[in-house]
């Protein structure tokens, strides 16, 4: 994921104060995690409330199993329907499954999130899943209930329709979304890691590496990105191999490779890399205050 | 260039702990609503928003460390759903939704409930006659699993009943939750199907009319007509009122959908489809007492008048609060906000 990059699942949402947070589009996959995470949780407690009723009943009277029966008629059905409403009205705007997959359902003009939009969003999941379902499971479970091959195909094709709806659509919106003015964004909690920029100076004093502006200038923004990416990701091999990409484009003087003989040179790969990372910023930041932002290597600025 | 001294550096060391500050605050809002705050803190957080978000404009523009953008991006997003997201409690929320909300978003849909009724009775009418003309499309109105014995071939005395007694007494809470859960899914259908220029909507309202006709038709056709009414206003007036208002607000997104006026079609629909899910939120709380009306009330009171007086007074108490007009405040600022 790179921040500036035309990024097509980024929207714009601009806050009262003026500033876009660029909100992230929950992609396919996430929504089919989190819905499937849900419809598991949903089936586990449905099975639960079943044996506690199923016990309940043994132990009673006639009068009493009924009451059981009918609460456990009352809890399906509450179950089914407000399951996805209450989580959604909470605090964090996503059920247990959406919370997992770090997502969160939200306003698509900003602001608020009312009730009547989550109500909407979630009538619509009746008419979306639950009720082909429901033909589906009749065919499979009553074959002598009236209801025919045709009307299952015509169920099943209904489903499709309305389960691949987010797929042709750029903003991935469920036809419940589309009715209630929703959508689905990522709302990831991340650390914030440290300053690669800060990295340990030399011990001795002197400072190490020293480059000449055209060898700073051999990269861009985006070289300097995937270079901050690989320094993060920490992964010995990536790192002796981009540091000799490095040293070879910027004719860095052979004899100096390896300058500290006594440290090995994965250590001495990741010194040269994060020194050259913080030259390479400090140059292009400083330019970028200048109003010049070098976009990649091939950008002659 | 000596490494450390980058002004972005400086600049991050310098406001990381405005950053910290504001992710615990967030960590325990999220965690719990704003009673998690102390009022000091309470204070401290929309400055400390606004503080975050003039980092990460100023990150945007000057800095190229990619990790602190994204960081900021996230926690200004989450503070921007907590701070202007919702934040009412449950309690005042429901509250407000049965004084204002529901009322009012009836209201607004004044036309559609019109039109639906409309063609409610239209198929209630159409059914009547058809079926008075000649019994045999009695057959053809209502499904053999809600006949339940009721057929032109039935005496009076058979009619008569199953007009007093339906189903055995013992049955009472399990078809009550039964009767509720299916309506409530017949309503939920009825505003869900509404997208689609509200055909299946208006197509459902004309079907269940034609069920209520065709039966009436059988009861009056044995000369059951004044018992017959008491049988079905005494819930009717709440259920049948409940399911003409879904099929209203499914009314209302098809039009906004086929009519979307100066708006986008996609903006009408989800302008339409918050507005009268405000109402399909209500109906099913009147479909709950409904099916209790229906399982309990109509099994244990069997007297016609006292039938009729309570269907009436029911439906009175529905058309008073639903359409008395209110002029206060908080009912004129409820919900202008919203759409902006």
């Amino acid at each position: 994921m790179k921040a500036y990059n035309p990024d097509k699942n980024v929207r714009t949402l601009v806050t009262p104060e003026g500033i876009d947070l660029r909100l992230r589009i929950a992609d396919g996959g996430s929504r089919v995690g989190a819905f499937t995470i849900d419809l598991t949780i949903m089936i586990a407690t449905l099975i639960a409330i079943t044996y506690v009723m199923g016990f309940a009943t043994i132990s009673m009277d006639d009068g009493g199993s009924e009451v059981a029966q009918a609460i456990w008629l009352l809890f399906a059905f509450f179950l089914r329907n407000f399951y996805f409403m209450v989580f959604e009205m909470g605090p964090k705007a996503a059920t247990p499954g959406k919370r997992l997959m770090k997502i969160r359902v939200a306003n698509r003009r900003g602001g608020h999130l009312t009730a009547n939009a989550i109500f909407a969003r979630n009538a619509l999941r009746e008419l979306e899943f639950f009720l082909p379902l429901s033909f589906v499971l009749s065919v499979m479970f009553l074959p002598n209930q009236g209801v025919d091959g045709w009307l299952t195909l015509l169920g099943l094709i209904w489903s499709f329709i309305f389960l691949l709806f987010p797929l042709f659509n750029k903003d991935r919106l469920r036809a419940g979304d589309l009715i209630a003015g929703t959508w689905v964004v990522k709302s990831p909690k991340l650390r914030l890691s440290k300053d690669l920029s800060g990295a340990p100076k030399p011990t001795d004093g002197h400072v190490r590496y020293v480059f000449t502006p055209s060898q700073i200038d051999a990269y861009g923004v985006k070289e300097l990105h995937v270079l901050e990416n690989v320094l993060r990701k920490n992964d010995p091999t990536t790192i002796t191999e981009v540091t000799s990409r490095i040293m070879q484009k910027i004719k860095w003087p052979k004899s100096d490779k390896d300058p500290d003989k006594t440290k090995s040179t994965d250590a001495a790969s990741l010194e040269f890399l994060n020194a050259y990372y913080a030259a390479l910023r400090g140059s292009l930041e400083t330019k970028l205050l200048f109003g010049v932002r070098r976009k990649d290597k091939f950008d002659k600025r | 260039m000596s490494s450390g001294s980058l002004k972005s550096h400086k600049f991050r060391t310098d406001r990381e702990n405005d950053w910290k500050q504001l992710e615990t605050l967030l960590a325990r809002l999220e965690s719990r609503s704003i009673g998690a705050l102390s009022d000091g803190e309470m204070i401290a957080l929309p400055a400390l928003y606004r503080a975050t978000l003039s980092s990460l404009n100023v990150a945007r523009a000057t800095s190229l460390d990619q990790d602190v953008i994204i960081y900021l991006e996230s926690l200004t997003t989450r503070a921007y759903f907590a701070i202007y997201g919702n934040q009412t409690r449950m309690g005042t929320r429901i509250s407000r939704f049965f004084r204002i909300g529901w009322p009012k978003a009836v209201q607004d849909i004044t036309r559609e409930t019109i039109a639906s009724t409309l063609v409610f009775f239209l198929g209630a009418l159409l059914a009547f006659v058809m079926v008075r003309t000649n019994m045999d499309w009695y057959f053809s109105f209502i499904p053999e699993s809600l006949m339940g014995g009721r057929t032109p071939a039935s005496t009076v005395t058979e009619l008569r009943d199953t007009l007093y007694h339906d189903g055995d007494e013992s049955g009472l809470t399990m078809f009550a939750s039964f009767l509720f859960s299916h309506n409530s899914r017949v309503a939920i259908f009825a505003f869900a199907l509404g997208f689609a220029f509200a055909i299946p909507s208006v197509a459902l309202m004309l079907y269940n009319g034609c069920t209520i006709g065709a039966f009436v038709a059988l009861f009056v056709d044995k000369g059951l007509g004044f018992e017959v009414g008491g049988w079905l206003i005494i819930h009717g007036a709440t259920e049948l009122f409940a399911i003409i208002l879904a099929g209203a607000a499914g009314i209302k997104i098809g039009w906004a959908v086929a009519f979307p006026g100066e708006r986008s079609r996609i903006d009408a629909a989800s302008h339409a489809g918050t507005q009268a899910a405000a109402v399909l939120g209500g109906v099913i709380v009147m479909l709950f007492l409904a099916g209790l009306l229906e399982g309990f009330g109509r099994q244990l009171v069997t007297n016609d008048y006292a039938r009729y007086a309570i269907g009436l007074t029911t439906l009175g108490l529905w058309l008073i609060y639903f359409y008395l007009p209110r002029d206060n405040d908080e009912w004129h600022e409820y919900g202008s906000g919203e759409f902006s």
